[in-house]
């Protein structure tokens, strides 16, 4: 176990608090920067969507993780990301303009969607952000002249520097890998400054935060600006990759898959929001696999216990049915959520954090420090 | 005039399925502070068990009925059991977390069982019209509008008569006072559900003929239901029901006066001014901030 000594304030912060978190992260870039060149072009392609939903985490991380006000809105920010990206390309505005743009306004977006927020507590504020969400699909569809309605948006492909950059390019996924590490570095930033501390503070207690000085609407609405600025350079991101965008995407199914995101991940700490990321875009490929080869695979095992041929392709039939049935993803989102906050609170980041204290403490190691507290008394309706 | 009123009828009886889910928000949340995003969804399921007794076992519809909300009451007290009771008590978002992916899960799991079409139950009052002068008003909508006013009162009468309900006020004034009033707050709570559930069921029967029951249906109409909860101030029952009702009426008339979208819209257009300008509700109660 590593003893830290800290002798002062800067110290306490620091980005890389020993020489093992510079290694480990080293890896990382890596492992990530060699990964467009050996693994196959569907990973990288989904490699890109765990890109692009892990900044829309970071995002709302600091939101929901970070201040405490839950949105259920954010594919409205994503949507607005987008629809702006896709907009100001028709006038041939550079990528690199359109990009800051989609960012700026959705950011702009966020703090007036922030202002009415400032009244609203716990659950009024998820119902608020859900009607925003609501609100603006309508509006997708309805505005026409800007949005072309129901038919949909095309996106071009991205000229930057003279180049273009395909969706399915190593390029773009460099570009989104970029963005995800400058979201996330300038949220590591963000946190570890007076902003940052007093997002904090609001989470933990508004009216402490209130008596030690900090301005709580204030820095709630820069919180909601910041969080739905990023939310917006990752739509413009999203845009690309699909290269075609059309209201129906940016569904109230998507605000809740974004909330997964973090929840599975654990909603403390900006690891959990690439680790929730990581399990959404990869159930996809987890259900493809479920459906093509967990069959055979069960009927062969069936075989080898002594079933009869007849029997195991009953069973193979009767699986593969099941993995196919249409509702199959959203019954595993379901027990998925449900489970995780039943068992797992704290995210997968949490159990990392859990089996790390376990090998460090390794025999006195005791279930009870993760212990979270149960409140009965109503204390959310009066707080 | 004629068409103000076939709206009015229309809407009022539309809002009072909004009304009765959100009647079920309402049970819950008075009881443990727990705002369930599955009720639409319990909705939804109690009309499927309807459907599978009435249409395809061939019950009686009031037997079938019956039995469609006895079962639902069941699940009710398991999803209680099974989700609810294990994280009382942390923090709401987790809780709120916890039941969309019960609806989540129900959904999908509807759409397995009885696949995504559009299903319709026989009632008796499916075909029919009554006739005032030119006004034609047809039963279907009539029945929903006696069918919540019967339930209303008697919810009524059991929480301001019975024991059971009197029990359940004091548990959801404050659970640990009246944990050490000697009542059995956990099956209250489960109690609680069950009767939500029971709620959910009657508004998804009488909401069958009105629209058609499909997988995705208790989504739809849930979301509506919260303006038509917030409306009525959140912990209040007649709040609900009276909100849900002019949430209903908005939208029939804003579908019929106004342009094209704002059917949709109008609900949470109402929503969020009601939550800017008085978000205590119609109903609700002014509660100050405490350290």
């Amino acid at each position: 176990m590593r003893f830290m000594f800290k002798t002062d304030y800067e110290d306490d912060i620091r980005l890389f608090p020993h020489s093992g978190y510079l290694f480990s992260y080293g890896t990382l870039l890596v492992l990530l920067a060699i990964a467009p060149f050996v693994l196959s072009s569907y990973i990288v392609s989904q490699l890109v969507f765990v890109c692009i939903y892990a900044t829309v985490g970071v995002g709302l991380m600091i939101l929901t993780g970070f201040t405490g006000q839950a949105s259920l809105g954010h594919a409205a920010f994503l949507a607005i990301g987008a629809y702006t990206a896709a907009y100001l390309q028709q006038f041939n505005v550079p990528f690199p303009v359109y990009f800051l743009a989609a960012g700026l306004l959705t950011g702009v977006i966020g703090a007036l969607v922030g202002f009415p927020a400032l009244r609203l507590q716990g659950i009024y504020l998820v119902i608020a952000t859900i009607s925003f969400a609501l609100i603006v699909e309508e509006i997708l569809a309805r505005w026409e002249s800007v949005t072309h309605g129901n038919e949909g948006m095309r996106v071009k492909t991205i000229q930057l520097l003279g180049t273009t950059v395909p969706r399915d390019s190593p390029a773009f996924y460099f570009l989104c890998l970029g963005v995800l590490i400058l979201t996330i570095v300038g949220t590591l930033n963000l946190l570890r400054s007076p902003t940052g501390r007093a997002f904090v503070a609001i989470r933990d207690s508004e009216t402490a935060a209130r008596s030690m000085g900090v301005n709580v609407s204030l820095y709630k609405v820069k919180s909601f600006a910041i969080s739905a600025a990023i939310t917006g350079f990752a739509g413009c991101l999203f845009a690309h990759k699909l290269s075609f965008i059309s209201p129906e995407m940016f569904t109230l199914q998507l605000s809740i898959e974004f909330i997964i995101v973090i929840l599975i991940g654990g909603t403390f700490s900006l690891h959990g929001a690439v680790l929730g990321a990581i399990f959404i875009v990869m159930i996809d490929p987890f259900l493809t696999y479920l459906k093509d080869d967990v069959p055979g695979m069960v009927a062969g095992v069936a075989a080898t216990l002594g079933a009869g041929a007849e029997r195991a392709a009953h069973i193979q039939n009767s699986v593969s049915a099941f993995a196919s049935a249409n509702g199959l993803k959203g019954a595993i989102y379901g027990i998925i959520i449900v489970l995780f906050v039943l068992f797992e609170p704290l995210g997968l980041y949490g159990r990392w954090l859990k089996i790390k204290l376990f090998f460090q403490l390794f025999p006195l190691y005791k279930r009870a420090t993760f212990k979270r507290q149960k409140i009965y008394v109503k204390s959310e309706r009066y707080r | 005039m004629l068409d103000f009123v076939q709206q009015l009828v229309s809407g009022v009886a539309l809002g009072c399925v909004y009304g009765l889910i959100a009647l079920g928000f309402v049970l819950v949340y008075k009881a443990t502070e727990v705002v369930n995003f599955a009720q639409g969804d319990l909705m939804m399921l109690g009309g499927f068990f309807a459907f599978t007794f009435i249409g395809l076992l061939g019950f009686n519809y009031w037997i079938g009925f019956a039995c469609a909300v006895a079962a639902m009451a069941l699940f009710g007290m398991l999803a209680e059991r099974l989700v609810v009771r294990p994280i009382l008590g942390y923090p709401q978002f987790s809780i709120i977390m916890a039941t969309i992916g019960l609806g989540y899960f129900l959904r999908s799991v509807v759409g397995m069982i009885w696949g995504t079409d559009d299903f319709k139950i026989e009632t008796p009052f499916s075909q029919g019209v009554l006739r005032i002068g030119s006004l034609v008003l047809a039963y279907d909508k009539l029945s929903v509008i006696a069918a919540t006013v019967i339930l209303c009162a008697l919810l009524y009468l059991f929480f301001k008569r019975t024991m059971l309900g009197t029990a359940m006020r004091a548990s959801s004034e404050n659970m640990l006072a009246a944990y050490y009033m000697g009542i059995p707050v956990k099956r209250v709570v489960s109690i609680v559900w069950a009767i939500s559930a029971s709620v959910a069921t009657c508004a998804g029967v009488l909401l069958a003929p009105i629209t058609f029951i499909h997988s995705n249906v208790g989504l739809v109409l849930g979301l509506k239901a919260f303006p038509a909860a917030v409306l009525g101030g959140f912990g209040s029952i007649p709040g609900a029901v009276v909100g849900g009702v002019l949430i209903g009426v908005i939208e029939s008339m804003a579908g019929f006066y106004l342009a094209e979208g704002w059917k949709d819209v109008a609900p949470y257009v109402v929503l969020l001014a009601v939550l800017l300008l008085k978000p205590e509700g119609l109903f609700g109660l002014r509660i100050r901030k405490k350290v």
